[in-house]
């Protein structure tokens, strides 16, 4: 029977299946940060029970550290240290791979498990994280957990489970120059609301998702889940192997020409089953941003604000509280919306192919926005972008150079947004009060964002590349 | 984890679409390392405005829902993060039911955990039992688990579909991990067999 990637995984990891569909499924990586676990530990030792996989367990903080150069020092928010200290325990008294905050491989969860070669093709990977999507970029079929699943992961690395449905999303031809991974993943969201792919495993594919670099396929993959859907997928290629080769982690010498022989049978057949199936054109993908907040309220920066009543049902209610919350109005130009702040960063947009991307058009301008930083995803990252010159174009163009961690992109640590304050933010939710209390946040691509940052509204990028320095 | 049977209250009316799991638990109490305690601030941002006071207009400080154990609400609830503190915050308010026409995956799963049944139901069902819960106290609605319905203030019985496994845990609270680990050494065969075929994992 013809079979797409997400079955091909599944069969592969399925350790026990009942009657009634219910599986018992491997999970080959386990990822683990300080805000989802500390409960599931506390669980483990009341039970009397240990990691069954510490070897395929990696720990990292993120979410709740500073990003400022002093942080070397401690973490000031008690709540946020005593989070932070009980992963620290955690990793060593379970001995869990473990990347502490002054490592200079710690980062973002979802961007040190493929920078260590932890993920590859054909894995299970969870995490107590929604954007676990991320690696699904691989050709990993990988997914947010909540703590008890968490839990259970650790305890058995195993998840109970029922199989999805395939949703394949395919983006033809290629994308228009200013047009990058954010804006066919924004797009698709738009096209399919934010409950779309809620039942599916979504399977990108197409000429523009071919075109990617692995950067750009995990961003893609990384906003799978505000599309509901449980997992996004992408079929392993030669950029994907040139990527996963000579990692840390990455197998090496026989192991990786067996595993490369395996990695290249990963793909969905060609009379393979789809439940659903949506098509976008890559030529017509336009630079976006979000007008609302959900991540479904999204248009290309060309347009204007829409009115509430143009749309049916629960909507117009949910979109008339948006422009309240947002502070605009039907019909407004969204390229004429004025920024106070820009914020680079985060699982989606953090990676240096993004910093590459910002520091193009940032190059020789001076930002207009009352402030703006970036946060590498991850201290390699950071690293990277300093031996490239790109954290000097930024410092130059007046960005603050911070150190790696989830950040602004959720708030969790001292990077937030005042209430009112307007937000050009390469992260993944334009939520109520994401980036702080009150903050309104406008997401978009990273090019986009720099763009914003010079002229202090929302701006299009395709404008300013014509324009000299 | 308490099982749940059957369930009669007042239920919360909430039509608003997309409610999140920020929205429901806001970041800044998810730096617990508890369970417990989360229900003081469930729907912080909605419930309380910036000093701390209560937004009398919001629906879970008016009189009739300060103790409602049903919530009613629009598509897609529980979106966005995979947080269990949403569920942790819900229950420990004291909801132990929430009917929606669909929810996020993630959350949807993180109520089975915690004694929490989420119920997916038509649109216009759904719209039904919201002006149920617009009544208060003067329109209960009881959900049974077991023969798997609910029935509105006027007697109006509809029927909701669930897995077959979680319906047996939540019925009898059973913690699904000790029945993982009874497969222990099906879980044994399997990692023997993938050191075989994929030793590279």
């Amino acid at each position: 029977m013809p079979k797409t990637l997400y079955d091909k995984i599944w069969d592969a990891h399925v350790v026990h299946e009942d009657a009634d569909g219910t599986c018992l499924l491997y999970i080959d990586r386990h990822l683990v940060h300080e805000v989802t676990s500390p409960q599931a530990f506390e669980g483990l030792r009341m039970a009397g029970r240990k990691v069954r996989a510490p070897e395929k367990t990696i720990a990292v903080p993120d979410h709740n550290v500073p990003t400022t150069p002093d942080r070397e020092n401690g973490i000031e928010n008690a709540e946020s240290r005593i989070q932070v200290e009980a992963l620290d325990r955690n990793a060593r008294d379970f001995g869990v791979n473990y990347y502490p905050v002054n490592d200079i491989r710690q980062g973002i969860v979802h961007i040190v498990g493929p920078e260590q070669g932890w993920t590859l093709p054909g894995m299970t990977v969870v995490c107590g994280d929604s954007h676990t999507a991320t690696h699904g970029a691989f050709g990993a079929l990988a997914h947010g957990i909540g703590t008890s699943e968490v839990e259970h992961v650790l305890a058995t690395q195993t998840l109970i489970q029922k199989k999805s449905k395939n949703m394949k999303v395919e983006i033809t031809g290629s994308l228009r120059p200013g047009v990058t991974a954010k804006d066919i993943t924004l797009s698709v969201i738009g096209a399919t609301g934010t409950a779309g792919g809620t039942g599916y495993v979504i399977e990108y594919c197409g000429q523009a998702i071919r075109e990617l670099s692995m950067e750009g396929r995990m961003t893609v993959c990384n906003m799978a889940i505000e599309g509901g859907a449980r997992a996004g997928l992408i079929a392993p290629d030669e950029t994907t192997f040139a990527y996963v080769k000579g990692r840390p982690h990455a197998p090496k010498g026989a192991q990786w020409e067996a595993a490369l022989a395996w990695w290249k049978t990963l793909y969905s057949d060609d009379d393979a089953h789809w439940d659903k199936v949506v098509t976008l054109r890559g030529e017509d993908i336009a630079p976006v941003v979000t007008w609302g907040t959900s991540p479904e309220d999204v248009l290309p920066i060309t347009a204007t604000v829409p009115d509430p009543a143009s749309f049916s049902g629960g909507k117009v209610e949910a979109a008339r509280r948006a422009l309240d919350y947002m502070g605009l109005k039907a019909g407004q130009k969204l390229s004429d919306i004025e920024i106070d702040t820009v914020f680079i960063g985060s699982c989606t947009n953090g990676r240096i192919e993004d910093l590459r991307a910002a520091a193009e058009i940032l190059k020789g301008h001076k930002i207009k926005v009352k402030r703006a930083m970036v946060v590498p995803g991850s201290g390699l990252v950071r690293a990277q972008a300093e031996e490239e010159g790109l954290a000097q174009i930024f410092i130059d163009a007046g960005f603050e150079w911070r150190l790696a961690g989830c950040s602004m992109c959720l708030a969790m640590n001292p990077d937030q947004l005042q209430p009112g304050e307007r937000c050009a933010a390469t992260s993944n939710r334009n939520f109520e009060g994401r980036q702080g209390r009150g903050g309104r946040t406008h997401l978009m691509s990273p090019a986009m964002a720099a763009a914003a940052a010079i002229t202090g509204r929302l701006t299009d990028v395709r404008d300013l590349a014509t324009e000299p320095a | 984890m308490e099982k749940f049977t059957t369930l009669t209250g007042v239920a919360a009316p909430m039509p608003l679409v997309n409610i999140d799991t920020d929205m429901i638990i806001p970041k800044q109490f998810l730096k617990t390392i508890k369970r417990s305690g989360l229900g003081k601030n469930l729907f912080d941002e909605m419930r309380y405005d910036n000093d701390g006071n209560e937004i009398p207009d919001f629906v879970l400080n008016q009189p009739a829902y300060r103790n409602a154990q049903i919530l009613v609400a629009g598509d897609n609830f529980g979106c966005g993060s995979s947080r269990e503190h949403a569920p942790w915050a819900l229950l420990d308010f004291g909801i132990r039911c929430v009917i929606s026409t669909s929810f996020a995956d993630i959350f949807y799963n993180n109520c089975f955990k915690n004694g929490i049944l989420p119920i997916v139901l038509p649109q216009d069902q759904v719209d039904a039992l919201m002006d149920d819960a617009r009544k208060g106290e003067n329109a209960r609605i009881t959900v049974d688990l077991d023969s798997q319905t609910v029935t509105g203030a006027d007697g109006s019985v509809y029927a909701f579909e669930i897995d077959s496994f979680k319906k047996h845990c939540l019925l009898n609270g059973l913690d699904d991990i000790g029945l993982s680990l009874e497969k222990v050494a099906s879980i044994d065969a399997f990692e023997a067999q993938a050191a075989q075929s994929r030793p590279w994992v």
